[in-house]
């Protein structure tokens, strides 16, 4: 029996559940820090919602790319070629 | 299942093979030029509704590009302008029935994001010379050459996985939920991916701007300290 195919599906399961959990705790606390700052300051909220959003568009990119580690290992395999 | 890697070629021409995506930038590309062209044929300098409307559009840019950077927009202002207003009508096109985004398609935001490594190094050739723009790797100290040479291609490219990744697993998403249950379940998830799609185009606008800037100011002969640094280095608490 051919394993490759199924160790291909497994590792892309997982690089997606365990490559989202830390992305998603590191959005999790930076939106805590600006909703604090917001709190603190709420005349400096624009400036602190943009810098917030391109912060997480930052870490949301490590999310991003288990995805597409993940698309590659399902799509464009090249060990199953 | 389509893989979301690979393009569909629509017909040849000559040797070259013209996809989806291609065609659907074409015609963003025209849609925007004669939009463009055409709204702003005949400009007063006393606004009506229309010319206020673009002005407002103009000015909300011209005060991102200030007050991320600390740049004056004005050189900045036609290209940083064109990739969010491109990217936003490209991200939206899911809107129309039958269409993808070009940004799902790894070629496109390849594409962007080698525009973005060249107007990098350009701006900042313009900005400083040549000789300014080699000095820009040398910041804050020389012992950084390697690395920010390194940061040059590997900043872009992550730019353009995080651009297609964003896109591309929306519009994944809702294909899948689209093939698994039926009429009205994927419009919330379509609802997410317009403010995706947003978002996505004004960092991707952003970054750029940042990149430019950083190598700007790197590339500057010694200045004061108070030069008006960039404001994801100047905003951390």
């Amino acid at each position: 029996m051919d394993y490759a195919p199924l160790a291909s599906i497994f590792c892309a399961a997982f690089a997606v559940a365990f490559g989202s959990i830390g992305p998603a705790l590191a959005e999790g606390r930076a939106v805590a820090a600006a909703m604090d700052a917001i709190a603190r300051q709420p005349e400096a909220a624009n400036t602190i919602s943009r810098t917030l959003f391109v912060g997480l568009a930052m870490i949301e990119t490590t999310a991003i790319y288990c995805l597409v580690i993940a698309l590659l290992l399902l799509f464009a395999n090249p060990l199953l070629a | 299942m389509n893989s979301p890697l690979d393009s569909v070629t629509l017909f040849q021409l000559g040797p070259v093979p013209i996809t989806q995506a291609v065609l659907t930038t074409w015609a963003i590309m025209t849609v925007l030029v004669l939009g463009s062209v055409l709204l702003t044929r005949r400009l007063e300098l006393s606004p009506g509704k229309r010319q206020a409307a673009l002005e407002l559009i103009v000015d909300t840019m011209d005060t991102q590009i200030r007050e991320t950077t600390g740049a004056e927009p004005a050189p900045y202002r036609g290209f940083i302008g064109t990739l969010f207003l491109f990217i936003l009508v490209a991200n939206w096109t899911s809107l129309v029935p039958g269409l993808e985004p070009p940004t799902a398609q790894l070629e496109t935001d390849a594409a962007l994001a080698v525009l973005v490594f060249l107007s990098v190094v350009w701006f900042g050739v313009r900005g400083n010379g040549v000789g300014g723009y080699l000095k820009s790797f040398a910041a804050p100290n020389p012992v950084m050459i390697p690395l920010n040479m390194l940061e040059s291609v590997t900043r872009v490219f992550s730019m353009f996985v995080r651009l297609f990744g964003n896109v591309m697993s929306g519009v994944f998403v809702i294909g899948i939920v689209a093939s698994l249950a039926g009429l009205l379940v994927p419009i919330p998830l379509m609802a997410l991916d317009l403010l995706t799609g947003l978002v996505q185009a004004y960092i991707f606008a952003v970054l750029a701007m940042v990149f430019i800037s950083a190598t700007v100011e790197d590339g500057q002969p010694e200045t004061t300290e108070d030069a008006p640094a960039t404001s994801l280095q100047k905003k951390d608490p």
